[in-house]
C-alpha cells in the first residue's frame, strides 16, 4: 500500500462551487477576447504592452509554482529524504501553476494561431531572452507531467509502468531542477532589455538573473511551507510544523543572500537616495523590503520557527515579497514615459481570477481523488 | 560537496557575470554599410503634418478623427493606424517657437531605426529584422506570435499592436521599403521626407545626414543657411533661412548605439519626450548576459550532468523507501 492516499472527502463543496462561478465569469470574458480582440477586455496600450495576464499569470504565477523546484533541490540534491512526503502536493501545485502560466501566455499572445513558430528552428532568435523562457517553460511543463505521472499511474494500478518510469525518473528530476533555474533567471534577464522603463531601483542589469532566481527559490520554499501549513488547517490534518521549520532555516540563507545582492547593487550604483525619494517607487521598495525582512526575522529564531501560525505568516509574507518584487519591476513602477498609464480592467482581472479559480479547483479535485497527500500514519 | 555543486550550477553563472569581459559579451552593433535614415530638424518643422498624411497614404491607413471631425488627421500619438506623428511641446504661454520658456516646439515620433535595435534583439521568432544593407528595421507578421516583447524592448515605444482586432498585428514604420512599397529599393525616398515643405524631414544615407547635422551644429545663430529639401545627397530644392540656436546635440548619433533616424532641435531632447538613454544599448547588455550563460549551452550541459549524477545517487539511497 502506498504511503500516499487520496483525501476521502466530497469534491463538490461550497467553496468549490464559488470557485466554479468565478471560473465561469473568467471564461465568458476570455471568449470575448478571442472574438473581439484583446482591446475589448484589457486596458493594454502602446506603452504598457504587458498587463496582469503576463505579469501575474506568467512572471509571478510560475514563481509561485516553484514549490516542486525548491523541494526537488532539497530532497534530491541536498539529499534530505525526510521532506519527501511534501513532494507530491508540491509537484501538483507546480504542474498546475506552470500550466496556468502556459495558458496565460497563450491567451495573451496576440497572434496565438502562430504560436508554434517559437518551436521552429528557422524562426528562433537565439539572442532573445523570450525564446529561452518560452522553450524552457514549455519543456518544464512536460517534465512536470512526467514527474507527476507516478501519482496518476498509481491510481489506475499500472505497476509495470511505474517501475519502468522509476528507472529513468532521475533524468527528469535533474531536468526539473535545471529548467526552472534557467527560465526563472531568464524572467529576470527580460528586464534588462526593458531598459530605462524599469525603475532604477529594480533595474540591476547584469544582476537581474541572479535576483530573479533567488526570489524564485524563496517563493518556491515559501509556497511549500504555505501549502503544507494551510492544508493542515484547511483539511484538519496533523501538523507538519517540525518538518517545515527545517525548511525555514534554508529560507533564511536565501533571503539574506537576496537582500545582500539587492542592497549591494543599489549602494554600489549610488541609487540609495531613490529609496527615500518619497514617491511611488520608494514606497513600493520599502513595502517590498519589509515583506522580505519579516520572514527573515521570524525564521532566524528557533522559537518562532517552531510556532505553526508564525511560520505560516512568514511564508505568506515571503510569497507577497517575491510577488511584489516582480510586480513592481514589470508593472507597478514600470514607466514607458509620458502619455501612457495602465490599470487592469475588471474583465481583465476576472480572466486571471477565473484561471486561478480553475487551478485551485483542479488542485482540490486531484488531492481528493488521487494519492497526492502523504498518509499521516506513515509520516 | 553536493550543496556546492548545486550552488555552482545555479548561481555560478550569475556570479561570473559580475566580472567584466565575460565570454559572449558584445558591445553595440555598428551601423550597416549602406545605412539609410532621416534627419528631423525640429526648428524647421512648421507642424503642417503633411508627413503624417502622406505616411497614411503610403501605408494605406485611415486618418484619426477628432470627435466626429475627419477633415484632417488628429492623431496624438503612434498607434496601429499612425506610424508617424508630429507632437507639440508647449510651456507657459507657449507663443515663441523653439523656446523652452513660454515657447513651443514640434517633435516627430516614428521608428528611429536603431543601429542596435532592441526589438530585433528581443523578438523570439525573428519577426523583427535589421536589413543587413540598409539598416532598416522591418517587421514580419508571418513570423510574429504577438508576444509584444518588441514593444517593451523598444526604448521609444514604437511598435504598436492592434488590440482591437482579434487577428491583429504589430505596426511600425518600415521606412517605406516594405514589400509592395519598396520606395528605397527603387531609388526613392520616404513619403514623409518627400512631402516635407521645409526640409524638416530629410532623407539620405546615415553618413550624409550625420555630416549635415554636424554642419548645422557648427553654424552661427542668425546667419543665413541654405536648407535642402528631400534627399540630402541630391536635394530637389533649397530654401534660405536664418540659423536658430541649436542645442549642441545630435540625437541618434550615439544614444543606445545610435539610430538611423536622427533629430536636432533648439530645445533639450528630454523636454521633447526623448528617453534617458546611455551610449550602450540595452540589447548589447541583454545579449551579453544571455550568451555568457548559454554559450554553446555549455553551462546548462555541465549543470545537467552534475545534477543527473547527484540525483541518481540520492534516489538510489532511497530505493524501497518510497514509491
Amino acid at each position: 500500500m502506498s504511503a500516499y492516499q487520496p483525501l476521502k472527502r466530497p469534491v463538490v463543496t461550497l467553496p468549490f462551487l464559488v470557485l466554479g462561478v468565478v471560473a465561469l465569469i473568467g471564461t465568458y470574458y476570455l471568449a470575448q477576447r478571442f472574438i473581439h480582440g484583446m482591446g475589448i477586455v484589457t486596458n493594454l496600450n502602446g506603452g504598457y504592452a504587458w498587463g496582469v495576464w503576463v505579469v501575474y499569470d506568467v512572471v509571478v504565477g510560475t514563481a509561485l509554482a516553484c514549490g516542486g523546484y525548491a523541494l526537488a533541490i532539497t530532497v534530491y540534491i541536498m539529499n534530505k529524504g525526510k521532506y519527501h512526503p511534501l513532494m507530491r502536493p508540491a509537484l501538483l501545485a507546480s504542474l498546475l501553476g506552470y500550466g496556468l502560466g502556459g495558458i496565460g501566455a497563450m491567451i495573451d499572445m496576440g497572434r496565438w494561431w502562430q504560436f508554434y513558430n517559437i518551436f521552429t528552428p528557422w524562426h528562433m532568435n537565439f539572442n532573445s531572452v523570450m525564446l529561452e523562457v518560452g522553450l524552457c517553460v514549455a519543456t518544464y511543463i512536460l517534465v512536470l507531467c512526467i514527474e507527476f505521472a507516478p501519482t496518476l499511474l498509481e491510481k489506475i494500478g499500472a505497476q509495470g509502468l511505474i517501475k519502468a518510469l522509476n528507472k529513468v525518473l532521475f533524468i527528469f528530476i535533474a531536468l526539473g531542477v535545471l529548467l526552472p533555474t534557467m527560465h526563472q533567471s531568464s524572467l529576470g534577464s527580460m528586464l534588462i532589455a526593458m531598459g530605462w522603463k524599469v525603475h532604477p531601483l529594480w533595474q540591476s542589469l547584469q544582476l537581474q538573473p541572479l535576483l530573479a532566481i533567488l526570489t524564485a527559490l524563496t517563493m518556491g520554499f515559501a509556497v511549500v511551507v504555505f501549502e503544507a501549513s494551510f492544508s493542515t488547517v484547511g483539511f484538519r490534518r496533523p501538523s507538519e510544523t517540525p518538518l517545515l521549520a527545517g525548511l525555514g532555516k534554508g529560507i533564511v540563507g536565501l533571503i539574506a543572500a537576496y537582500l545582500a545582492v539587492r542592497f549591494g547593487e543599489i549602494l554600489f550604483n549610488g541609487k540609495l537616495g531613490l529609496i527615500f525619494a518619497g514617491d511611488l517607487g520608494s514606497l513600493m521598495f520599502l513595502l517590498e523590503t519589509a515583506l522580505f525582512v519579516f520572514p527573515l526575522v521570524v525564521l532566524s529564531s528557533a522559537k518562532y520557527r517552531g510556532h505553526g501560525p508564525l511560520l505560516l505568516w512568514a511564508s505568506v509574507s515571503m510569497l507577497f515579497a517575491g510577488s511584489l518584487y516582480r510586480f513592481n519591476a514589470f508593472l507597478i513602477t514600470y514607466n514607458p514615459g509620458p502619455g501612457y498609464s495602465y490599470f487592469p480592467s475588471v474583465p481583465e482581472l476576472m480572466v486571471t481570477a477565473g484561471m486561478v479559480a480553475l487551478e485551485i479547483m483542479a488542485y482540490l479535485f486531484v488531492v481528493k481523488k488521487f494519492p497526492v497527500l502523504h498518509d499521516a500514519k506513515h509520516a | 560537496m553536493k550543496r556546492r555543486d548545486f550552488l555552482k550550477a545555479s548561481l555560478g553563472g550569475g556570479a561570473a557575470l559580475l566580472g567584466a569581459g565575460a565570454a559572449g559579451a558584445r558591445g553595440n552593433l555598428e551601423p550597416t554599410e549602406d545605412a539609410v535614415g532621416m534627419l528631423y530638424d525640429s526648428t524647421l518643422c512648421i507642424g503642417c503634418k503633411a508627413c503624417v498624411s502622406k505616411c497614411k497614404e503610403v501605408n494605406e491607413m485611415p486618418p484619426t478623427p477628432l470627435g466626429d471631425e475627419t477633415q484632417w488627421d488628429s492623431a496624438h500619438d503612434l498607434s496601429p493606424q499612425t506610424l508617424n506623428v508630429i507632437k507639440v511641446y508647449s510651456e507657459g504661454k507657449g507663443d515663441v517657437k523653439d523656446q523652452v520658456k513660454d515657447g513651443y516646439a514640434f517633435e516627430k515620433r516614428s521608428c528611429m531605426h536603431c543601429v542596435d535595435p532592441g526589438c530585433v534583439s528581443v523578438c523570439p521568432v525573428t519577426a523583427m529584422r535589421r536589413n543587413p544593407k540598409t539598416g532598416i528595421v522591418t517587421h514580419h507578421p508571418d513570423a510574429c506570435i504577438g508576444c509584444r516583447t518588441c514593444m517593451v524592448g523598444c526604448p521609444y515605444n514604437v511598435p504598436q499592436f492592434d488590440y482591437d482586432n482579434p487577428f491583429g498585428q504589430i505596426h511600425k514604420c518600415q521606412m517605406c521599403n516594405q514589400a509592395g512599397v519598396e520606395r528605397i529599393d527603387n531609388g526613392g525616398m520616404t513619403g514623409c521626407a518627400e512631402v516635407c515643405p521645409t526640409g524638416a524631414t530629410l532623407f539620405g544615407s546615415r553618413t550624409a545626414l550625420l555630416e549635415e547635422a554636424k554642419r548645422r551644429m557648427a553654424l552661427k545663430p542668425g546667419e543665413t543657411y541654405n536648407y535642402p529639401r528631400g534627399d540630402v545627397r541630391n536635394p530637389n530644392s533649397h530654401h534660405e533661412k536664418a540659423v536658430p540656436e541649436y542645442e549642441q546635440h545630435i540625437w541618434g548619433e550615439k544614444e543606445a548605439g545610435g539610430t538611423n533616424v536622427m533629430h536636432i532641435s533648439s530645445i533639450p531632447f528630454d523636454k521633447l519626450g526623448m528617453p534617458p538613454l546611455q551610449e550602450r544599448s540595452y540589447a548589447s547588455i541583454s545579449e551579453s548576459v544571455q550568451h555568457t550563460l548559454y554559450s554553446y549551452m555549455a553551462l546548462p550541459a555541465v549543470a545537467l550532468a552534475g545534477l543527473t549524477y547527484v540525483v541518481r545517487r540520492n534516489t538510489d539511497d532511497d530505493e524501497g523507501d518510497d514509491s
